[in-house]
């Protein structure tokens, strides 16, 4: 089993994205949610943040934010899943706890 | 205190807005005025048509100065100015014509 | 008019995660009925604020996103945004909203006072203000 980590606040902000990925696990789920959202949009400087740990964490980002903020899924970089609340639901019943980048 | 319009029940804050503005309809308008003892004609709906139309597309009830200017060009000179405005509107084409066209009170209104 | 003077808002935030976006929206807002020279100027997080095709109906927030395109009419004059951080976002003019600006009497027209500006031009708008109001 492993933790859910959950990011909300856009990288070019905060460090809780660097932090999050830096400080988690291999086999983690990462959830991108409220402005963290930012962090999965391909083009961006910190594009390879998220690019590099595909690989070896599973990366979601929830809809509802994303779309809320105007960004296309086309855009989101490959391998990121988009999940909705009931997505945010399966992920946290999935793993055994929720840790909070903030 | 809620008005009932078409036989049914909707809230109003204490100022007399719409609380929900999907609650609005034409009813709406024609009771609130009654209240006020004001008689809505043509004129007055080319107004509140206007500013529904406004909040449709920019999500906010435009400020007096915005609905003048914007009421000028769209139905002419003669009637973008505040004088003719407030002969259809006496409490204020801002306050009282949002009000009837179920809009919140435009920003910055006091 | 010598009592006119220069208001830059200065937008550093994203929308719906914070506050600060909107309340600076509605300060704008307010601030133009005392015929100020009002601009705004995007910088960081603040470009997010004017993405097109912004769908809040899965949040439940209110979308803010159109009123930008109505501040043409409350005499917003100037919209300017920071190249460099919308480029580090990967987004393009492209991606943003259009502002339209009209004289009432003189019907002179801009057909989008959205203006991306580099560094240096940011830090000479910046300077010029009389005064900047942050969020």
């Amino acid at each position: 089993m492993s933790d859910l980590h959950t990011v909300n606040k856009s990288p070019f902000e905060k460090n809780s994205l660097e932090s999050c990925l830096r400080l988690s696990k291999a086999g983690s789920a990462i959830l991108l949610y409220e402005d963290g959202v930012y962090g999965a949009l391909k083009g961006t400087a910190v594009e390879n943040m998220i690019a590099s740990v595909v690989a070896d964490k599973k990366v979601y980002v929830l809809g509802p934010d994303y779309k809320a903020r105007g960004l296309d899924e086309s855009r989101i970089i490959d391998g990121v899943e988009v999940v909705d609340y009931a997505g945010f639901v399966d992920l946290v019943e999935a793993n055994d706890k929720v840790q909070a980048w903030v | 205190m809620p008005i009932e319009v078409d036989g049914k029940t909707l809230e109003t804050d204490e100022e007399g807005y719409l609380v929900n503005l999907n609650d609005w309809v034409p009813g709406v308008a024609e009771v609130m005025a009654k209240e006020d003892d004001l008689e809505l004609t043509d004129d007055h709906w080319d107004i509140i048509n206007f500013l529904r139309e406004y909040y449709e597309e920019y999500q906010i009830a435009p400020a007096v100065r915005v609905l003048t200017k914007a009421v000028g060009k769209r139905l002419g000179k003669e009637k973008g100015n505040s004088k003719y405005l407030y002969g259809l509107f006496p409490y204020g084409p801002g306050k009282q014509a949002c009000r009837y066209a179920g809009l919140p009170k435009p920003t910055g209104c006091v | 008019m010598s009592d006119t003077k220069n208001f830059m808002f200065l937008n550093r935030r994203a929308p719906y995660g914070t506050i600060y976006a909107w309340e600076s929206l509605e300060v704008v807002l307010i601030a133009a009925a005392f015929e100020q020279n009002v601009s705004l100027m995007f910088v960081d997080d603040g470009v997010y604020e004017l993405t097109k095709g912004q769908d809040t109906t899965g949040i439940g927030m209110k979308n803010f996103s159109p009123t930008y395109r109505t501040l043409g009419d409350y005499e917003v004059r100037h919209m300017y945004v920071d190249k460099a951080s919308l480029e580090a976002r990967g987004l393009t003019a492209d991606d943003l909203v259009q502002v339209e600006w009209e004289d009432w009497e003189t019907e002179e027209s801009v057909d989008n006072i959205v203006e991306v500006v580099d560094s240096d031009r940011v830090a000479e708008l910046l300077e010029e203000s009389d005064v900047v109001f942050s969020f």
